[in-house]
């Protein structure tokens, strides 16, 4: 299983700028609100987090100490 | 596609002015597409024309002598973007790249100032489109000056930091620039200052601190 960004569906206003700017087709937009779609090829670039008008995506990096 | 005046009235710089004198402006504007990735303007080229953006994202950045990226801003549709060098005659200031595939409205420098000249609206709202871009500069040199984001963003993942198999704890840029009191586009570039230095090592979806003691030294946290 890939993780992928999460999206706040409530947030989404449909306008698409996540979907031209991800090189990987992960997302989509259904009835006015996008979805994700689980891919490999997602680098996990943020680029769709910072397109976002509305906060709707979001792409959390796990903080941690190598030990 | 041809010039619309519907998509004129909607930009600061055109806002109340009537149908008939907008039609007239409109004969000046051109119409330019670009290619997600494709760059519209260039730093220290001649400053001819100001660009408005009608859809899609174009990312305003300098490029340092060591071949380094800047992110300025986001522009969204309805901004303009290069005003101020076209004002001020010159050189861009900035190099524009379409982050996805964008359409632009263009005026010419001396287009632009006949407009001006002609129509004592347009110079109203040209004064508080260049306001609004002041305020947004002034913020810009606090992120940019006043504080040291790097060792700000440091101390963050050291505050946040879990171990491999226990807590995680998760960060978006979006938090981590909230925490900072920054820009989110400020984070990318610190974190990869951060890698540089060798304290923290970037993974999809994972910052792994590798030099804990590089990492403080960053924070300017006493070890
Ligand atoms: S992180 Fe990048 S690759 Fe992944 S979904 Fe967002 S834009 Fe696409
Ligand atoms: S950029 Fe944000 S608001 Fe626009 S479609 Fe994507 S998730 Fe929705």
């Amino acid at each position: 299983m890939v993780e992928m960004p999460s999206i706040d569906r409530e947030r989404c206003n449909g306008c698409g700028l996540c979907i031209r700017v991800c090189y990987c087709k992960a997302l989509t937009l259904v009835d006015n609100v996008v979805i994700i779609v689980e891919t490999e090829e997602c680098g996990w670039c943020t680029q769709c987090e910072a397109v976002c008008p509305t906060n709707a995506i979001s792409c959390p990096f796990e903080i941690v100490i190598e030990e | 596609m041809a010039v619309q005046v519907e998509l004129l009235k909607s930009i600061t710089y055109f806002s109340g002015l009537p149908l008939n004198e907008l039609g007239r402006i409109k004969d000046l504007i051109f119409e330019k597409a670009a290619d997600k990735g494709e760059l519209v303007l260039f730093e220290g080229k001649p400053a001819e024309v100001l660009y408005f953006i009608v859809s899609g994202v174009v990312k305003v950045f300098k490029t340092s002598a060591d071949g380094k990226e800047q992110t300025l801003y986001f522009m969204r549709p309805d901004e303009s973007f290069n005003d101020v060098s076209v004002l001020v005659g010159g050189q861009n200031m900035a190099n524009a790249g379409a982050l996805v595939p964008v359409v632009l409205y263009g005026i010419r420098k001396d287009d632009l100032e006949a407009v001006i000249r002609d129509y004592p609206q347009v110079a109203r709202n040209v004064i508080l489109a260049l306001s609004q871009k002041v305020e947004r500069l002034v913020s810009l040199v606090e992120n940019l000056s006043f504080r040291h984001v790097p060792g700000r963003v440091a101390k963050i993942l050291l505050e946040y930091a879990g171990d491999m198999d226990g807590r995680k704890p998760r960060l978006t840029h979006q938090e981590m620039a909230a925490i900072a009191g920054t820009a989110r586009e400020m984070i990318g570039r610190a974190l990869k200052v951060i890698e540089e230095e060798g304290a923290v090592r970037l993974e999809r979806q994972r910052i792994v601190i590798t030099d804990k003691e590089a990492l403080q030294e960053m924070a300017g946290v006493a070890t």
